[in-house]
């Protein structure tokens, strides 16, 4: 073999080596940003102001316990929604749909999770608030109820395709030997394949969560953009205010490395650590269950 | 038989749910195409917006979508697919490779709003790209490598491992049996990925909110370091900034950023369905 080939194999099998850590550099140069321009919050602000009810940058509240709440009601209202119909749909899909429903039924799901979310965003504007308005007789549409609604429809799509494929991988014989011992499908959906796909429906009902949280434009949108403490279960009918919307409302007219800005840097970390908890734990999972990765990405 | 009347109730309140999600997505996308469809002429998609954009059409949002579009493929492409190969090809079940994979599924997760936080803070301030083209390009590539990771690397691995087999045996070195058998063998499903990455890329907003996308720009960008405008942004400025703003422009532009990013949808669809339909294996 001639010296030249050689010389350009050892490049390409170096170059082909570093693109293969960028993962873990871009994993690590996202939380270094983070840190060296959310840290300095800390002590800008003291614990106490960080975490008070009040958020009010101009006059220097900066309290995220309303954020943290908007964000945990909106979600949370998000996933009642969301683990019922997606893995409704997902059993309906895998276990009760003919062949060609079926054909049908899980790329129009999974077309739903392509659709931007600013296009949500933007209906829930034009369409769902003004409904809920009328509808529960509020003083607006755009509340914490409006951001769950269109959370739980993001994140629909993302529990349907993994939990289908979780239910697709149980093996046919569980079912059939349910069914020879005299269970009806019903029983056996339940005891037996629900159970046996259960670390994948887990899987999905967390990736699900963790695009819930994440989410930004469609519940900035319609969610009123009120940082107020949310306390009751009545909040879910008021404007809340959760912790991505307000990085995504405010960073745009915040001063470089004024405190604002730290704090807005700051909030994005928490965020961060949040979807690495849930990641984490969701992946531990996915370990056992190897072949879906291209689902759980898209 | 009261377990079949079980069944029988059980079954129908499933069949209700399935409904129940599937009628709001047609719904959305009816309700999208029926309102849009008067806005879309020529001049609305070839002109600027004009009288504080309330008038005129969507060309330099729909150029700018373009070129942040193919901005994140010159990044996350060769990147992408690299990685990807290293993953398939070189790469041994350790503690690094398991510490690769656990990063891809972070970066996948990660909020599209803390990739713009990031992006501002490596890209517009630190590496001093400013508010750019290039800086939200960069930003977007980064959030669409783990797609385009996982689907290339599925891609080279339902290549046959004979295919290297006979490769090695004839005198090919690794890299020559990648270039010339597993790469060609697996191109369908890895171009699958890559528009599946950027049909993503394409509709995201949070990202380029501050790395590079501008609320009106009365020209189109002329180098990468200038600001752009963008659909998806367009839509959410148009819909919460602009006072009185004529509603079918509203619904135009959102038409026209579904068809863009489904459009890509289809093409993936089309290229998938018949590289399985051709397949030597």
């Amino acid at each position: 073999m001639d010296k030249s080939l050689d010389w350009r194999e050892y490049v390409i099998t170096r170059a082909i080596k570093a693109s293969g850590y960028s993962a873990i550099v871009f994993v690590a140069l996202i939380f270094f940003f983070l840190l060296r321009e959310g840290l300095p919050a800390l002590s800008e602000v003291p614990l106490a102001g960080l975490f008070s009810q009040r958020w009010y940058p101009i006059e220097n509240y900066f309290g995220i316990l309303p954020l943290i709440t908007g964000s945990l009601i909106v979600t949370v209202g998000a996933m009642l929604i969301a683990i019922p119909f997606g893995i409704g749909t997902a059993v309906f899909i895998a276990e009760i749909a003919p062949r060609w429903t079926r054909e049908i039924l899980k790329p129009l799901v999974e077309l739903l999770g392509g659709l931007p979310s600013v296009v949500l965003g933007f209906l829930g504007i034009l369409v769902l608030a003004p409904f809920l308005r009328v509808f529960l007789n509020l003083p607006t549409g755009l509340t914490a109820l409006a951001g769950s609604l269109l959370l739980g429809g993001i994140a629909v799509p993302t529990i349907v395709s993994i939990a289908e494929d979780a239910l697709d991988a149980v093996p046919q014989s569980y079912r059939e030997g349910a069914w020879a011992i005299g269970a009806t499908r019903w029983q056996t959906i339940w005891r037996v394949t629900l159970p046996a796909a259960r670390s994948g429906v887990l899987t999905a009902v967390m990736l699900g969560l963790g695009r819930a949280i994440g989410e930004t434009m469609a519940v900035m949108m319609v969610t009123g953009n009120a940082p107020v403490l949310a306390t009751r279960w009545n909040s879910l009918f008021m404007p809340a205010r959760t912790m991505t919307a307000t990085i995504a409302a405010e960073m745009g007219e915040v001063a470089n490395a004024s405190t604002h800005y730290h704090v807005l840097f700051f909030i994005g970390l928490v965020l961060f650590l949040i979807s690495l908890a849930v990641n984490v734990t969701a992946s531990a999972v996915v370990f056992r269950q190897k072949k879906r990765a291209e689902r759980v990405l898209s | 038989m009261n377990r079949l009347l079980t069944q029988r109730l059980g079954f129908s309140l499933l069949t209700l749910v399935a409904l129940f999600t599937v009628i709001p997505i047609l719904a959305v996308f009816a309700y999208i195409i029926a309102k849009g469809a008067p806005a879309i002429s020529w001049e609305f998609l070839s002109s600027f917006p004009h009288d504080g954009m309330r008038a005129g059409g969507i060309l330099p949002a729909i150029v700018g979508t373009f070129y942040l579009t193919l901005g994140t493929a010159v990044f996350s492409v060769p990147l992408g697919v690299a990685a990807a190969i290293y993953l398939a090809e070189y790469a041994k079940e350790n503690w690094l490779t398991r510490l690769i994979r656990i990063a891809i599924i972070n970066l996948a997760g990660i909020p599209s709003v803390v990739y713009g936080l990031f992006g501002l803070g490596l890209f517009v301030f630190f590496l001093r790209f400013g508010t750019s083209l290039l800086s939200a390009s960069l930003t977007l590539s980064i959030m669409t490598l783990p797609v385009i990771i996982s689907a290339a690397e599925e891609a080279l691995r339902a290549v046959p491992q004979a295919f290297r087999t006979v490769s090695i045996s004839l005198g090919g070195t690794r890299w020559q049996t990648i270039r010339r058998i597993v790469l060609p063998q697996a191109l369908p499903g890895i171009i699958t990925g890559v528009i599946l990455g950027l049909e993503r890329a394409a509709g995201e907003t949070a990202p380029i909110l501050f790395t590079g996308a501008a609320f009106f720009l009365p020209r189109l960008p002329h180098s990468p370091l200038d600001a752009t405008m963008a659909l998806p942004y367009h839509l959410f400025v148009i819909s919460t900034q602009v006072p009185e703003m004529p509603i079918q422009i509203q619904y135009g532009t959102a038409l026209v950023l579904i068809t863009f990013v489904l459009g890509l949808n289809l093409i993936a669809t089309v290229i998938r369905s018949r590289a399985r339909a051709r397949r030597q294996w």
